[in-house]
């Protein structure tokens, strides 16, 4: 216990927990952006009381991940693991941030008159702000979509594609999280390089390779991400009828 | 060349400090910036006033003394080079330039633009050296290091310890210097008895000097005079994860007697 302690005193071994948190939180991302592209894989025709209903792919997901290792798991076991793992991940990045920031904001206590910046990117000198911005969309992410406390347009659990349809259909909700989006290319393009840095992969051979990676995920996950509420506010994704929820258990 | 030159000024560690502004006229564009210095202090003297302190000793640039920031930058505009190895043909005429020292709670000022950066001493103290034994001398080529190895070392070696690299990180982190003594000795075949406890000694004693941490924003090696990179902090890294994660904390080679 006594050497872990003397490791997370270190600024190695906090940016080493950094590092780690945000790759699990990139890791996350990138499953939330494939997750989220299923809106544009279209609907499954079921056939139930003589009736055909179309029922949207990504709602099927969102019921997948719900019911994820039954029978061999509880109910939701599969989603509240992950959530907690994800929640202890984002405190601990926060903490250990803010623990550096502290320091070393004590380390370079007078600012210099001139001062010019010759290699660090925008990206790197704003990571505060755009973590924090992250950080509160994350609460307001909760709150619109997983549980309808703030309501954007009609809300109903489980119905993802209408609700997505009905928040993103108004222009500010899309032009909001498309911003918010920006941020995150910028958070992540220095965060996936950096974290490669900070574990010691970083290398002369690998390290043109390891910046495209950041610059490709970075962009990739944006355009993904916002590729929803635009194809929904530009009338892309289409309205799809209502159909019985109990579908989604049958199936 | 006439220029006119802003330059920080303060008598001890403890008074507060101030900008001040001086002419200076008949500089020619072959005058090092240092010997520019010279001729300011030649004027402040007959004007009966105190010469700007700074430090400077080979005028080579290899030892590493002459600290200050010049329009912002650690050694000035030119890049890879040291303040003494700057010439005044990098500057326009009617130039105005910034002069401070380098700015680090871990470096504080003596006077003027003279820093105390005894604390990159106390790391090399803690662990920048190797383990010989003092008898004959063996023959030099009887361990064969890999070019690639021998090159990487030496690049590592090539830092002169003059903090440029605290001064222009936005957090005062001593990593790239730390990393560069860690690395040179690390990669030799000579340094690898005491490769884990150098690393961990070295970064503790980083820590206690109040440098701050690392952002990975790389201004350190854009401002290194020897353009030392930042992959060597990659390396630190990944050695003092080892020696925390992986080396064993008490060996059995040290053992005590019972």
């Amino acid at each position: 216990m006594n050497r872990l302690a003397k490791f997370y005193a270190s600024s190695i071994g906090k940016k080493f927990i950094a590092a780690i948190t945000g790759l699990i939180l990139f890791g996350f991302v990138a499953g939330h952006v494939a997750g989220n592209l299923k809106v544009f894989t279209g609907t499954d025709s079921i056939t139930a009381e003589g009736e055909t209903f179309a029922v949207p792919h990504i709602d099927q997901y969102g019921h997948f991940l719900r019911k994820a290792g039954e029978p061999f798991l509880p109910a939701m076991a599969f989603l509240w693991t992950s959530r907690l793992v994800l929640l202890a991940s984002v405190i601990l990045h926060m903490t250990v941030v803010i623990q550096l920031s502290l320091k070393s904001a004590e380390a370079r206590p007078v600012e210099y008159v001139r001062s010019k910046k010759k290699a660090s990117s925008w990206s790197a000198r704003y990571m505060m702000f755009s973590g924090s911005v992250i950080l509160a969309f994350i609460i307001f992410h909760i709150l619109h979509f997983t549980t309808g406390t703030i309501k954007l347009g009609q809300f109903e659990h489980g119905a993802i594609y209408k609700n997505l349809r009905n928040s993103f259909s108004l222009w500010y909700v899309s032009l909001g999280y498309v911003l918010v989006m920006g941020l995150l290319t910028s958070h992540l393009f220095h965060g996936v390089w950096s974290l490669f840095q900070t574990l010691g992969f970083d290398s002369p051979d690998r390290n043109k390779a390891i910046r495209m990676f950041a610059m490709v995920a970075s962009i990739g996950i944006t355009v993904g991400f916002a590729l929803v509420p635009l194809a929904f506010l530009f009338g892309v994704l289409q309205e799809v009828p209502d159909y019985p929820h109990h579908l989604l258990e049958n199936h | 060349m006439k220029i006119k030159i802003h330059v920080w000024r303060q008598q001890s560690p403890k008074t507060k400090g101030a900008m001040e502004t001086h002419e200076l006229d008949g500089v020619t564009s072959d005058m090092s910036f240092l010997e520019m210095l010279d001729t300011l202090n030649e004027q402040l003297n007959d004007q009966g006033k105190d010469p700007v302190a700074f430090d400077h000793d080979c005028r080579e640039g290899v030892c590493g003394s002459c600290s200050m920031v010049i329009d912002g930058q650690a050694h000035g505009p030119k890049g890879s080079t040291t303040t003494c190895q700057l010439y005044m043909r990098s500057f326009e005429d009617g130039a105005e330039i910034y002069v401070e020292p380098f700015r680090a709670a871990a470096f504080p000022i003596l006077r003027d633009l003279v820093v105390d950066r005894s604390a990159f001493d106390r790391i090399i103290e803690a662990g920048g050296y190797i383990s010989n034994h003092s008898g004959p001398k063996p023959e030099p080529n009887s361990i064969p290091i890999e070019p690639e190895i021998q090159e990487t070392a030496l690049d590592a070696a090539s830092c002169i310890g003059c903090g440029a690299c605290v001064a222009a990180c936005p957090n005062g982190s001593a990593m790239l210097f730390t990393s560069a003594k860690v690395s040179h000795l690390g990669l030799l075949p000579q340094g690898q008895t005491e490769r884990y406890e150098r690393v961990e000694a070295m970064v503790n004693q980083m820590e206690s000097e109040g440098f701050g941490s690392c952002r990975n924003y790389a201004e350190c090696e854009a401002q290194c005079p020897k353009g030392i990179s930042i992959a060597f902090i990659g390396r630190l890294n990944s050695d003092y994860l080892k020696s925390q994660l992986v080396e064993a904390d008490n060996p059995r080679g040290k053992m005590h007697a019972q």
